[in-house]
């Protein structure tokens, strides 16, 4: 699915570049889920930039089934990014004036998707993240755990293959972080590829590999 | 008058505890004007903006905006209210990280039912206001704090709403950007937009036309700043 070639980024300040990632070259295979560890300011957020095509490479090939996203123009790479990814942040970024459905609704709404199919995949996100009975509150009348269960089934309402996950459960307590881990791994058994960055061994665990990275480069 | 609170109480109940967050708030806001709401943190500065917006419902007392009772009125008549009247700008930006700074902006013009011509054409308008063309097919993480915010704030004014409510609009920016938002707050009340706006910052408290204090959910004192523009 996915195959990264000697990607590195960096960041040119005068006639000092400052790298962030070196030399990466990773392949990632439909189906999988991927733990990205290492300390901060290792590169891994960058990396899941990267992987999301929400930034590019300084150098080096990045293919996603196949085609050259190294060559793709910033169009085409929003294309790819909002048909094919989602994206989940450690921060909820719900809209605090819309209500739980139409939070989890917003993103069909550029999809030239029926109003019917709309409301039953509504319906389906909300059963599949236990929110029925929140469905006509405002953000800032769910808990956290609620906050992030909506955005984490906002991020997978129209289906994508990837998910990518920046500590995802950062800020939520043990037995929050618990349930979305468990969404995560339901998923991912349903055949979602599935790529997190965490610090948490706990959460790595879910995963069935992990990569450490360290001042830019894949330890291990 | 845009707001007129009478009475308002809002009670939290939690098991064998009842918590006041606004006790006895007798507002007025007339259309065109400028408020802002200060007090420590905890002191119902944002249960009562959320009220004030129609996303929170009081426990008792009386509301009405724009001359209608909307204290008890059903969900559906309070989202007709709050989508064509309202524009809502938040400390944490609230933009949809699955959507292009385009798409976030055009979305309460979806809501509303505009074609996409006049979409189109609105949203292209107000991204040409607040500089943020070059941005349109990007998305928010693609963009600085100082960006996101001036995006929140082309979101809000997109309808054209009569009412703005800024909860700390400034709260996660540098001065540099939060003095940008709230010179972008100034102009849109010059055109005529009402704007309430809680904040922690005296400064920015003072763009505004009058200034509310709260503490432990009851107003204890007004400050007039400037003589309304008539």
């Amino acid at each position: 699915m996915i195959r990264l070639r000697e990607v590195t980024k960096y960041y040119s300040t005068g006639y000092v570049k400052t790298f962030v990632l070196r030399n990466i070259r990773l392949d990632i295979a439909e189906g999988e889920f991927l733990t990205i560890m290492g300390p901060s300011g290792a590169g891994k957020s960058t990396l899941l930039h990267i992987l999301g095509m929400l930034d590019t490479p300084s150098e080096g090939e990045y293919y996603f089934y196949d085609q050259p996203v190294h060559t793709f123009k910033e169009k085409m790479l929003t294309e790819l990014h909002k048909h094919q990814i989602g994206f989940v942040f450690q921060s909820y970024h719900l809209i605090d004036d819309l209500t739980v459905y139409e939070n989890l609704e917003t993103p069909l709404l550029y999809k030239k998707i029926k109003g019917s199919e709309r409301k039953s995949l509504v319906a389906e996100a909300l059963d599949r993240f236990h929110m029925v009975a929140k469905k006509d509150l405002f953000p800032h009348q769910l808990s956290g755990g609620q906050q992030q269960r909506t955005a984490v089934a906002r991020a997978l309402i129209t289906k994508p293959r990837l998910i990518l996950a920046d500590e995802p459960t950062g800020n939520l307590n043990s037995k929050e972080g618990k349930e979305i881990m468990e969404m995560f791994a339901e998923l991912n058994a349903g055949g979602t590829t599935i790529v997190q960055v965490t610090h948490s061994e706990q959460n790595a665990a879910y995963g069935r590999r992990t990569i450490r990275l360290l001042d830019g480069w894949i330890q291990s | 008058m845009l707001i007129q609170t009478k009475d308002l109480k809002k009670i939290y109940t939690t098991e064998e505890v009842e918590t006041t967050a606004l006790n006895n708030i007798d507002l007025k806001i007339d259309q065109g004007e400028y408020v802002a709401i200060m007090g420590p943190s905890g002191c119902g500065k944002s249960t009562l903006l959320n009220i004030l917006g129609l996303i929170d419902n009081p426990s008792s007392g009386e509301y009405r905006f724009l001359g209608k009772d909307v204290a008890d009125s059903s969900e559906r008549k309070r989202a007709g209210l709050r989508k064509s009247n309202i524009g809502f700008i938040f400390q944490s930006f609230n933009l949809i990280d699955e959507l292009t700074v385009f798409e976030n902006v055009e979305l309460p013009l979806l809501y509303l039912g505009f074609s996409a011509a006049e979409r189109k054409k609105r949203v292209n308008e107000v991204l040409e206001n607040m500089a943020l063309m070059p941005r349109k097919n990007h998305f928010p993480q693609q963009l600085s704090g100082g960006q996101q915010q001036r995006v929140a704030v082309a979101r809000a004014v997109v309808a054209r709403p009569k009412l703005i409510l800024a909860d700390e609009p400034t709260g996660n920016l540098d001065s540099t950007h939060g003095e940008e938002v709230m010179n972008l707050l100034g102009e849109l009340h010059a055109g005529g937009t009402s704007i309430v706006m809680v904040t922690h910052s005296q400064a920015y408290a003072e763009y505004s036309q009058r200034i509310i204090y709260l503490f432990d959910g009851q107003i204890v004192s007004e400050n007039i700043q400037k003589k309304f523009k008539l």
